[in-house]
């Protein structure tokens, strides 16, 4: 079995035909065969497109809401920027916050989104929104982008995960509507061995486990054969195995890069967590988001996002430029953000307080157009917004660098028609 | 590492009890105790039969043929599982086996309705529909509050509809009256007091089984919701206010923008059907409280009986919880369902009793023909049905302990276990609140029972361990599979079965003979059996 989806049966609709059990096992084992045909029509339908689409999205999640102003929005000199300076980048007239040098330096590469504006200013429907790209809504679960990626595309040769969140808060991305075998794959510091993908006893001892389980198999499955067929358990323990057989799984480790490549990224969790995005994209991961919390900032504002900007320079400037060395970055979208941005003025505690009216995301690879400044926030502070990117326009711009159609839609389980995003691609930075 | 700890003190206590228990079979626990079969002979037969006709008339008018009748360990099993979360322990099958065969389904089930594990694992089931699993506004949300007090409700059988208008009407404070937690949830920190729209989209979803949340911005597009109907029931909730003293009665208007002109206008409270029914004397709240649970709001207990069903078998009677948009032409099981449960005082354990007395339930989820998506559509077979996250591991955790971990557990006991639990489920991925969408398994959590911690610690050879204490204890290789069969799979094994592991057993002593029976737990937690409702 080359073709492996592994975690994320592509096309895998079962929650759309739930009730027909037997298309329950289509979904759960068999999802692989018939997608990619469909896939291949879709895009050859396109037109005008040239260069290939980014394979992967490398999502580096701030999470707690990271202040724009010390990021990648600075307003040095004005009353809402505080004593936060700006520093000299890669793009010409273009400043990011000081803090961040060694991204400053790849500036030329990334792109900045200063006008990202969103509707929820709580850190659970904040994220929510951001992840999936729509507001919670009761009455339906949204996918996270992550989700529709492995969904709509291919899982080519990937034995492992393809929707992988490593040092996730409590709300990784998930599947939503679509299922949980789409759920973010979640994993934390890599400087750790990866959790239970190490059997527990001897290979002898494993032998006999399993042909014993075929003799309860066997037992269970009298009468009910179809139905326990269409349940996908068997085929989730053979994958399960396959993959804990994998060499995929290597990907994982970060201690086999070269101790230089290593000290790059940084010496920390998050570092860490980027380096093995790298290295599990390479083994054609879809989506890896990479969390790093610490942003919500409501009291002593700058201390803090300097020693997360500390942790995040290195870590994000590395990954751009190991992914460029290794000719990944064209093929990787990268893209850095978290649920809202904070507020302009500056609170007594030194803080800065929640705000979804106006902040900043960082995009780069995956034929995204580079050295571009997209939108900007009222140096006075207000709400007004120049050039307003909504959540859905964002996700949009994701999907369409994966070669996606974000207007194309699947059916929610009551058969609603759900589109992979609502919004509409930022043209200044596609095509 | 603290819950390593409190595990193996926990551990250490439970088998001690464990042993005592063994050597005093009926000592110190709550028992299962004889009752009078309530299926027979009682005032319920005719409700049931009634039912029964009405799948029978179904299944001949689609020439199906239906399963058999499944034996009672599967019915316990399923009783177990539904009602507490977890299956029975090898402590609880031994006093039913002193019971006699005829009394023990009965037995079992006036059991668990008294058991505390009943009122948690329901309140919480419920409180999911009520409140969602959001941690909620902080300062002014209890949301552990709220299903302890839940909990209680449920154990004294209080009407249900008494329950569900207390959830409505109910002002004070959020930790002094828990039932407002249903209202407070729904807060904004920078907003204006409670969402109204929010509490209209949960009334209409977890009390009518109906989703008007869709018309909250524009007339429904397949439906025949207004824009108005909507917006009418949020407004019954437009002078409920928040203070010091908590929710209040106060002033205010529910305002509405209209979707095509974009004007604003002020919605006076409506009910979007049974018009009729609709009090018109009382407070906004206690007038929508009166008509929700009004036993001629056929809705209401509709709704209910669909919840019911789908907490008993692990999937709705139709085909979701919370949109029974069907409800103008439902089918006929519902539909008597729903009349007994209106007509006596929404009394939840009694449709619980119906439901589980009733031949769907008692169906087998095999038989010697085939069963095809048409028996599944139409019930003419038990549904396969992945368990929840919770299930898997108090299933795991029970049956490797023996012993019942119970309300009267020792609190080291019931504390690693709550905690294994919510590490447990954390790891292996919640289902939120739409709980009964199908999904299939995942490979995490495949990974999880093939070589995590928590199997592996339960089973491995640790002093009081189930396999431990088999491998030691039991008299022969028969009766060592025979309990790993029944506090695992909560059945005996087959010919075959018996056969061959007795075969893995034979000669085994000492170290050797723990680590045999280990693996034989192992294979028996990582079966399909194991992981989904049959």
């Amino acid at each position: 079995m080359n073709s492996f989806d592994t975690f994320c049966p592509s096309h895998g609709n079962h929650a759309l035909e739930r009730r027909g059990f037997l298309k329950l096992a289509g979904a759960a084992g068999l999802g692989w065969l018939t997608p990619v045909g469909q896939l291949l029509a879709r895009q050859a339908e396109k037109k005008g497109k040239t260069s290939e689409p980014a394979y992967s999205v490398i999502v580096l999640w701030l999470a707690g809401g990271p202040s724009q102003l010390e990021t990648f929005d600075p307003h040095p000199g004005t009353k809402i920027g505080g004593e936060t300076k700006g520093i000299a980048t890669g793009q010409k007239n273009v400043q990011i916050a000081e803090g961040l040098p060694l991204l400053a330096e790849q500036l030329a590469d990334v792109s900045l989104i200063r006008s990202v504006v969103s509707k929820e200013g709580d850190h659970e429907r904040g994220t929510y929104t951001l992840k999936t790209g729509y507001r919670p809504d009761p009455t339906i679960e949204h996918p996270a982008l992550g989700a529709i990626a492995c969904h709509e595309l291919p899982a080519d040769k990937t034995e492992v995960p393809r929707h992988v969140s490593i040092l996730p808060n409590q709300w990784p991305g998930r599947g939503g509507f679509l299922g949980d075998e789409y759920d973010a794959f979640k994993l934390f510091d890599p400087a750790n061995p990866l959790p239970d993908v190490t059997r527990r006893v001897s290979a002898e001892r494993d032998q006999r486990r399993v042909a014993d389980l075929s003799i309860v198999e066997q037992a269970f499955a009298k009468g009910r054969e179809k139905r326990v067929e269409a349940t996908g358990h068997r085929q989730t323990i053979a994958r399960a195995r396959i993959m804990m057989d994998s060499a995929q799984l290597k990907a994982f480790d970060v201690a086999s890069d070269s101790e230089s490549v290593r000290k790059q990224y940084g010496d920390t969790p998050f570092g860490r967590g980027c380096l093995a995005a790298r290295r599990l994209i390479e083994v054609g991961v879809r989506c890896v988001e990479v969390t790093l919390d610490g942003w919500d900032t409501h009291a002593n504002n700058y201390n803090s996002c300097k020693a997360n900007n500390a942790i995040l320079d290195p870590a994000f400037a590395a990954l751009l430029k190991d992914l460029k060395q290794r000719d990944l970055l064209k093929k990787t979208v990268v893209l850095c953000l978290g649920e809202f941005g904070r507020t302009p003025n500056i609170n007594p505690a030194a803080g800065r307080d929640h705000w979804p009216d106006g902040f900043s995301a960082a995009i780069a690879g995956g034929g995204i157009r580079p050295g571009v400044v997209v939108g900007a926030t009222d140096p006075q502070g207000s709400k007004k917004v120049e050039r307003p990117v909504t959540v859905g326009d964002l996700h949009a711009t994701v999907l369409t660098a994966l070669g996606l159609d974000p207007k194309h839609a699947n059916a929610s389980p009551i058969g609603r028609p759900i589109r992979l995003a609502e919004g509409e691609a930022v043209k200044e930075l596609i095509g | 590492m603290w819950l390593r700890n409190l595990l193996f003190i926990g551990l250490v206590v439970a088998a001690i009890a464990a042993l005592r228990a063994n050597l005093f079979p009926l000592s110190g626990n709550a028992q299962v105790r004889p009752v009078a079969p309530v299926t027979r002979g009682s005032e319920l037969d005719e409700v049931i039969g009634r039912v029964n006709a009405a799948f029978r008339a179904e299944w001949t008018a689609q020439s199906l043929q239906h399963a058999p009748l499944a034996d009672e360990y599967t019915i316990i099993r399923r009783l177990s599982l539904a009602l507490t979360g977890t299956i029975p322990s090898w402590e609880e099958m031994r006093q039913l086996e002193a019971i006699p065969p005829e009394n023990r389904v009965d037995s079992w089930l006036s059991y668990l309705l008294h058991d505390r594990r009943f009122g948690n694992y329901f309140a919480e089931r419920l409180a999911r529909a009520y409140v969602g699993t959001e941690d909620g506004p902080f300062i002014i949300y209890r949301r552990r509050r709220f299903v302890t007090w839940l909990s209680e409700q449920l154990l004294t059988n209080r009407p249900y509809g008494s329950l569900v208008a207390e959830l409505i009407v109910s002002d004070g404070l959020w930790t002094d009256k828990p039932a407002t937690n249903f209202i407070t949830v729904t807060t904004v920190p920078e907003g204006d007091g409670p969402d109204q729209e929010r509490l209209a989209g949960r009334v209409a979803r977890a009390f009518l089984g109906v989703r008007l949340d869709c018309a909250q911005c524009h007339n429904h597009p397949f439906e025949e919701w207004q824009q108005k109907d909507f917006h009418g029931l949020a407004a019954f909730f437009g002078k409920t206010q928040q203070g010091l003293t908590g929710l209040y009665e106060g002033k205010g208007e529910h305002m509405m923008t209209d979707h095509k002109t974009a004007k604003k206008e002020t919605i006076e409270p409506a009910v979007p059907f049974l018009k009729e029914l609709l009090p018109t004397d009382g407070s906004r709240r206690s007038r929508l409280a009166r008509w929700v649970t009004h036993p001629q709001n056929e809705y209401f207990a509709r709704a209910t009986v669909q919840r019911v069903w789908a907490l008993l078998f692990g999937r709705p009677y139709l085909d979701s919880v919370e949109s029974m948009d069907a409800l103008s032409n439902p089918p006929q099981p519902l539909v008597l369902l729903a009349q007994d449960f209106a007509a006596h005082h929404h009394d939840l354990q009694r449709l619980i009793r119906i439901i589980t007395a009733s031949e769907v339930f008692w169906q087998d989820s095999k038989a010697n023909h085939e069963l095809t998506d048409e028996h599944e559509r139409h019930w003419a077979a038990f549904p396969l049905v992945r368990l929840r996250p919770e299930q898997v591991v108090g299933s795991v955790q029970q049956a490797a302990a023996l012993k019942t971990i119970n309300a009267e557990s020792n609190l080291l006991v019931r504390a690693t276990y709550q905690g294994s639990i919510n590490e447990f489920v954390k790891r292996y991925g919640d289902t939120g609140e739409d709980e009964f969408t199908g999904r299939g398994g995942t490979i995490p959590q495949r990974l999880l029972l093939l070589n995590g911690d928590m199997v592996k610690e339960s089973t491995e050879n640790k002093p009081f361990n189930a396999s431990t204490l088999i491998a030691n204890l039991s008299a022969n290789d028969r009766a060592a599979v025979e309990t790993a069969y029944l506090s695992v799979l909560t059945r005996r094994p087959t010919a075959e079965e018996a056969a061959h592991f007795e075969s893995r057993l034979a000669g085994s002593k000492g170290q050797e003979r723990i680590s045999r029976l280990e693996d034989l737990f192992w294979t028996l937690i990582n079966s399909t059996e194991f992981s989904w409702n049959h």
